[in-house]
Order: C-alpha cells, then structure tokens, then sequence
C-alpha cells in the first residue's frame, strides 16, 4: 500500500440528456494498491460506469473528467489514444458481465486467447501456442487442447466465463477490473470461476476491482469494500467490517437480502428517503 | 389445506428429440409454495413450461386441483393456473399500456367489470393508479414485474407459476417483490410453484423444495431442513455450500 497502483481523485462521468446533462458517477475518489477491492451497488449506482472510466471506456457523447486518475505513475487522462490501447489489456484489463456476448462467435477460443497475447507481444507460434494452453490450464479447464480448438457456442457458461478469464490474464496485467464476472453463471460455478480468479490475482500480486450488486458476495472476496449510490460512494469499509456498516443504504441493503435461516415474516425495504444523494439520476 | 393443488406423475419432457426431464413426480398442497432449486440446464423451468402448456411435448400425468391436464391449449385451465415469468422487461409487450396489459385476459375469457377490476389489481400488487396507462418502457424492473404479477392474478387463479421472478431484479427490489407474493399469498389463499437459483428465497417464501439435477429430482425436503443445513443428498448439500450456507450433519 506504500506506493498505490491505482489513484482516482474526483472522477466525474456525465452523460448529455434532454433535460440536461446528468452526472452518473460524481466526484468519487479512491486509491488501490495491490489488493482486492470491491464495489458494490444496486442498478444505476454508477460502478460499472467508474470501472469503464479506469480504461477510458466511454464513448461519447459520456465524458469523463477527474482530478487525478493515475495508474503506477502514468496519467491517464494525457495519454493518447494510440497509447491507451497499449496500456488496455497489457496492464489493466477487464471481465466482462456475460460470455456468450464478450466472445467473437466466430474465432477459436484458442485463436481468441492469442490474439490478446500477441497484440502486445511478439513471439513464435509454438511458444504461444504453449502458452495459450497452460492458460487454459491455469483457468482449470480440463482438456485445454480440445478446448481450445471449440468455438464460443460450444462451450458452456461457466467454462465461457474462464475462457474470458484466461484471456484477459495472459498478457500479465497489473490491474484486472472485473464487472459482475458471475452474474450470468449458475451459483455452484459462480464460487469456481471467482475462486480461479482469486488465486491467480493473490499468485501474481496483482490489483482486483470486483464489481458486483452482491454485497455478500463481494465481501468474501474481497479485502475492501466501497459501496456506491447514485454516483457517489457512501461508505468505504474492510470487507471483514461489513456488518458494522453505517449508513442506512449499506444497512438497509443488507437487511434487505433475505438469508439462509430466513425467519422474519417481512423483509424490510429500503427507505429512499433516509439519506440525501443530490439530485435525482 | 389438505387437496393437492399440483399433482405429476412419471412426468418425462423432451424438446424435439433431447429428453430434458425424466421421470418427475411431486405434489403440492393446495395453498402451500413449493420450490424447484437447481443449477440451469437441470429442467426445473421446463416442469413450469410443461404445467402451463409451453413445452407441449410431454409424457405422464400433470393434475391441477384434481383436473388432469390434456396437451393442447386449455382455455379453462388458464383460469386456474397462471405462470410469471423471469425478465420482466421481456414478458410486457412494449406497445401495450399496463391497462391493455391487465384488460386482456379479461377480454379473452368474457369478463365484464374490467375497469374496476383493473383498478382493484393495481391496488393490490401496491402500484399507483397513475401508472395504469404507461407503457412498459416508463416503468422501472420492479414496477415491471408488479405488472407482471398483476396480470398473472387477474383471472382469480388459485396456483401461480413463478420462473425466478426476483432474478432480474435488485436486492432492494427483490425484498419488495417477495413481500407482495407473500402477501398475495396469504391474502388469496394461491398455491406457488416456484424456479429458483437463490436458496435464501426459498428460505422465505417456500415450505418444501425439490431440488433437481440433470433432469431428475434428486431430493424433497421440508424448508426446515434447508434452513438448518441438513439436506440430505450430496448434490444440495454441494449447492448449499456454493450459496454460502454452513453445512451440518444430515
């Protein structure tokens, strides 16, 4: 934590509407260093909208501003585009929400897989070809050789989501933003997939952003946690403090869950107005 | 309490020439709610489909309230049985208002009193009278699925199917929901059958669930042993753990 991967200082996200122009994320300002961070929030919060920022991700008419958006000493925000698309994916990169609409249905998985290798990096086919399989492997997909010869439509859910993953994490990046990488996958893999994800980032001492609506989730992963609403955070806390969350959203959002031993006749509902988050988005 | 709201038997289901369900048999009480739990691909949706009249190809017996279902659409039947379906921005024709929406089936069936009765279904399912005459699309996902659950019930049916109403929805939202189908629940006497991934759900609305496993159900057990993490088979137990649940002895 001496040196922070990642420092964001008043990042703001606004789209132009009809009635105006709407601050989706507003001014919020975090660091992160080689740790697992996660951001939660309903539909709408502006999470997914500060992931995509991180990687300059919004087309316009969006726009992006901040204070400070600095990743290991480089400045986002003054990079061109042409070094921009260098940094992506060869040092930060990014999960996907659903497989079967990331993937290029009509490429290889292992195709896809070196193709993310070889934009950043020269190097002779059969050393890649290694590589794309001990990704595979890495990923624990048990017969990478056939695996990487199927195509996105052959392959299941879940195993779509570790092809993803493998993807993304053969260039090495330093930073992975993953944006709800099991919300389209059954419970029992969801576990699998983000526990694939959890070794490897812990093994390469890389910086995680999991991004989720799954406060539960999020907390068993992660070592901290911001919780977002209406484009602000509202409470920053160690994932392991979870439960002695303050504000009435992160309290009102946990009661809300119903829980395993589930006895109250009721669930409580979140009471909108309990607290203040500006202007209505 | 005691006469069975749904009843299958040897209940097969197949999709052209893909068997999906094998052999199901289970009954539910009248007014109970009971759970179909399981990973997707493992048939509980089909079952669903196959009750109301969706995956026409099926073998063995399905009974609501004691009638024997036949293949083809049954006009009577969808007075008794009603299905809810998981997207609710799917499920809501788009050029339709919610009061075309509601109106419907009362048209198709013959009912008279429409207006009152639409008016009295809003209330009930807690939307406000001012969104009678929007479309879908000036609703939110909540709003959405309240209209979803307001068509099924305009009919009167005594069983509802729900395809895992809260899925697409937030957690805020999701509370909201399953307050209303509890409610719904004890003010109307419905039975529910219900599909879902999410054990906690089940916790909270369901009395027994069965979960199911490549096409087969694997286990039925009383809600009480999934709140206390005695499942029995190896598979819940697998899924109970992957929901986060601590695991006890069977």
């Amino acid at each position: 934590m001496s040196v922070p991967l990642l420092e964001v200082e008043g990042l703001t996200v606004t789209f132009p509407t009809a009635r105006g122009p709407v601050d989706v994320v507003r001014g919020i300002s975090f660091s992160l260093g080689r740790e697992r961070l996660g951001i939660v929030g309903e539909s709408g919060s502006g999470k997914s909208m500060t992931g995509r920022s991180i990687l300059r991700l919004i087309r316009p008419p969006g726009h992006v501003s901040a204070g400070r958006l600095v990743f290991d000493g480089i400045d986002l925000l003054a990079l061109s585009e042409r070094r921009m698309r260098a940094l992506r994916g060869a040092r930060i990169s990014m999960v996907m929400q659903d497989p079967k609409f990331s993937l290029n249905p009509v490429m290889t998985v292992g195709e896809q897989i070196a193709e993310a290798l070889l934009t950043h990096a020269k190097l002779p086919r059969r050393a890649l070809k290694a590589r794309v399989l001990s990704m595979l492997e890495a990923v624990r997909i048990n017969d990478p050789e056939r695996v990487a010869g199927l195509y996105p439509h052959e392959v299941s859910g879940g195993m779509g989501q570790r092809v993803m993953i493998a993807m993304m994490l053969i260039p090495e990046p330093d930073l992975l933003i993953a944006d709800e990488p099991t919300s389209a996958l059954d419970v029992s893999v969801q576990a699998q997939v983000l526990d694939i994800i959890d070794d490897l980032v812990t093994g390469k001492g890389m910086g995680l952003i999991l991004i989720s609506h799954d406060l539960n989730l999020v907390a068993r992963y992660c070592d901290r946690i911001l919780v977002m609403n209406g484009g602000e955070i509202v409470e920053e806390c160690r994932a392991s403090e979870l439960h002695l969350a303050r504000h009435p959203y992160t309290r009102g959002l946990l009661a809300a869950m119903p829980r395993m031993d589930e006895d109250r006749d009721v669930l409580p509902v979140l009471d909108r107005g309990a607290w203040t988050t500006g202007a209505g988005t | 309490m005691s006469a069975t709201a749904i009843h299958l038997e040897n209940l097969s289901i197949s999709y052209g020439k893909t068997p999906v369900v094998h052999d199901v048999a289970f009954s539910v009480a009248e007014g109970e709610s009971f759970a179909l739990v399981g990973e997707s691909g493992s048939g509980k949706s089909t079952i669903l489909r196959a009750i109301s009249g969706l995956a026409p190809e099926w073998t063995g017996a399905i009974a609501i309230l004691g009638k024997p279902r036949g293949h083809a659409p049954d006009r009577d039947f969808a007075k008794v049985c009603q299905m809810v379906f998981q997207d609710p921005y799917g499920s809501l024709h788009p050029r339709k208002t919610v009061d075309d929406c509601l109106a419907e089936p009362l048209a198709i069936h013959g009912i008279g009193g429409r207006d009152a009765r639409v008016r009295d279904m809003l209330a009930a399912v807690g939307l406000d009278q001012r969104f009678r005459f929007r479309f879908p699309h000036q609703l939110s996902g909540g709003q959405r699925q309240r209209v979803a659950i307001a068509r099924a019930l305009m009919l009167s049916p005594r069983v509802l199917l729900l395809d895992e109403p809260t899925s697409a929805l937030d957690v805020s939202v999701q509370a909201e929901i399953l307050n209303l189908l509890k409610k719904l629940r004890r003010e109307q006497g419905l039975t529910y059958l219900m599909v879902t991934h999410n054990l906690p759900v089940v916790s909270f609305l369901c009395d027994r669930l069965a979960v199911m496993r490549h096409g087969r159900v694997v286990e039925i057990a009383d809600v009480s042993a999934l709140k206390t993490g005695r499942l029995a088979d190896p598979y819940s137990r697998e899924l109970y753990a992957a929901s986060g649940g601590a695991l006890q002895p069977a």
